[in-house]
């Protein structure tokens, strides 16, 4: 019982910190909680906060199937092929190690501020980082269930859906959460730098204007958001995957 | 059912300087049960592998014939092999497309046969070794296989278990007599169950020598035949001391 109500607590105890400090500077630097909640509210009533959080989340959406589509076929591939990862895998450590603002800029003047642009910077820069992780896990399968798969003839996609794929499962959500994590941060700058909507041109104009508690309002919203995507699609998907272990 | 013939030529895997299997010919009549037997490393493992089509990188020729087509292969592997987010009837039943009713009834047949139909929806993990094993085997026998492959499937069972889990298999085969490929490098184990003994040399492997075994099955619980037979076999073929 106690240990169902800690992380309630730890999230009162967090706000009453923030209230305390708010408090105790008495500056526009630091907002108190119920200015930031007055000005959350302000934001959706105007239509704005919505709007602007739906572009970003949309772009967050198209962002993230692109790129675990292409990161897993690859990864897979990579894992199962010793001579493709041989040949590929210094293209995979250039990827991932090409600052994020490079392929934003580069994408930017070689195909315009537009966006599909902005998608296919965040898809270069998340790819690598779910072929790895896919790699990684593909090279992890027991050979035995593939074996005793193969002895008694299961099809292609039979294999795949109840030897493979289970057996990938927590790499998938390993790159899954990652991934939102990521892909939120590298789009929050391609839309500073290139677009005219979504939470990151939000916040740049917030940041010229020394607006905090709107920033800190755009940001407990998607938070917020992340945390419902988190809650009720990604752990019941992993509760469900994992319920032969209970 | 009809004989399966084996034949295997020079099986030399990549890389290798030798090959693995030399010359090995051998062939098991319909529904008889065949022991190998041989040293620990001889390459049994891979002469199933083999058989089973699981092994594809060598050079040399494997051949496998029965008087109509290419065998049903059922293999029972050293480890349960089991996949451990399906439950027991979920792990049986993916061995064919869709189970038909016939193939229903006979699985249920056989969970009730090796005393697991309680456990039908527990998954792996909540059974004992023994347990799983008996599951594996079930799996093989399930498909009603021309050629039933088995790879030491009571290796690390403590003894106790490894005896009761023998006995329902040769029970159960005693009832569905399929043709039986069975590696063991336990000779006594290899006598009470089998109804040809096949001794093996070290790598390159080939057939030493096959010995019937005419000990009548109902007697073959009793350790003296197996004693009997054992120190007969030393006694005419003191080539195979160094097996045994």
């Amino acid at each position: 019982m106690f240990l169902k109500t800690l992380p309630t607590l730890s999230i009162l105890v967090f706000l009453s910190l923030w209230q305390l400090l708010a408090w105790y500077l008495q500056s526009a630097l630091l907002p108190l909680p119920q200015t930031v909640a007055q000005v959350f509210f302000t934001h959706c009533q105007s239509g704005e906060l919505p709007y602007h959080l739906g572009v970003t989340l949309l772009r967050l959406m198209v962002s993230f199937i692109i790129s675990m589509s292409i990161g897993c076929v690859i990864g897979v591939a990579l894992g199962r092929n010793e001579k493709l990862n041989a040949f590929f895998d210094h293209w995979l450590i250039i990827f991932l190690n090409v600052p994020a603002l490079v392929t934003i800029i580069l994408c930017y003047v070689w195909f315009g501020l537009s966006e599909s642009a902005a998608i296919l910077a965040v898809v270069i820069n998340k790819v690598p980082n779910v072929i790895v992780t896919l790699r990684e896990g593909t090279r992890a399968l027991d050979k035995n269930l593939l074996n005793m798969a193969k002895s008694y003839q299961f099809s292609q996609f039979k294999t795949l859906k109840h030897v493979i794929l289970p057996q990938l499962h927590p790499f998938l959500m390993s790159a899954t959460r990652s991934g939102i994590a990521l892909i939120w941060i590298i789009i929050l700058m391609v839309e500073l730098l290139g677009r005219s909507n979504g939470m990151g041109y939000q916040l740049h104009l917030f940041f010229q204007w020394f607006d905090i508690a709107s920033i800190l309002a755009y940001t407990i919203a998607f938070v917020g958001v992340i945390q419902f995507i988190e809650l009720a699609i990604l752990k019941p998907i992993d509760t469900a995957a994992k319920r032969w272990r209970l | 059912m009809t004989d399966v013939t084996i034949t295997i030529h020079n099986k030399t895997h990549h890389g290798a300087l030798a090959p693995t299997i030399e010359n090995f010919s051998l062939t098991l009549g319909a529904g008889e049960f065949v022991c190998l037997v041989g040293q620990s490393g001889c390459g049994k493992t891979t002469l199933l592998n083999s058989i089973a089509g699981l092994d594809a990188n060598y050079t040399g020729d494997i051949r496998l014939s029965k008087a109509t087509q290419s065998p049903k292969i059922g293999y029972v592997f050293q480890q349960p092999c089991l996949l451990p987010w399906r439950t027991v009837r979920e792990n049986i039943e993916l061995v064919f497309t869709s189970p038909t009713d016939a193939q229903k009834a006979h699985i249920e047949r056989l969970l009730d046969f090796m005393q697991l139909r309680a456990y039908v929806a527990a998954y792996p993990q909540q059974l004992s070794e023994g347990m799983r094993r008996r599951v594996s085997i079930i799996r093989a026998f399930a498909i009603n296989p021309n050629l039933l492959l088995m790879d030491e499937p009571f290796v690390s069972l403590d003894a106790p278990m490894a005896r009761e889990v023998r006995l329902l298999l040769e029970n159960l085969w005693q009832q569905r007599p399929h043709t039986v490929l069975f590696v063991t490098h336990d000779l006594r184990e290899a006598i009470a169950l089998a109804d040809k003994l096949v001794f093996l040399t070290n790598r390159p492997m080939r057939v030493l020598r096959e010995v019937p075994v005419n000990i009548a099955r109902h007697l073959r619980q009793d350790a003296q035949y197996i004693d009997h037979f054992h120190t007969t076999l030393i006694e005419n073929y003191p080539e195979l001391h160094v097996l045994l």
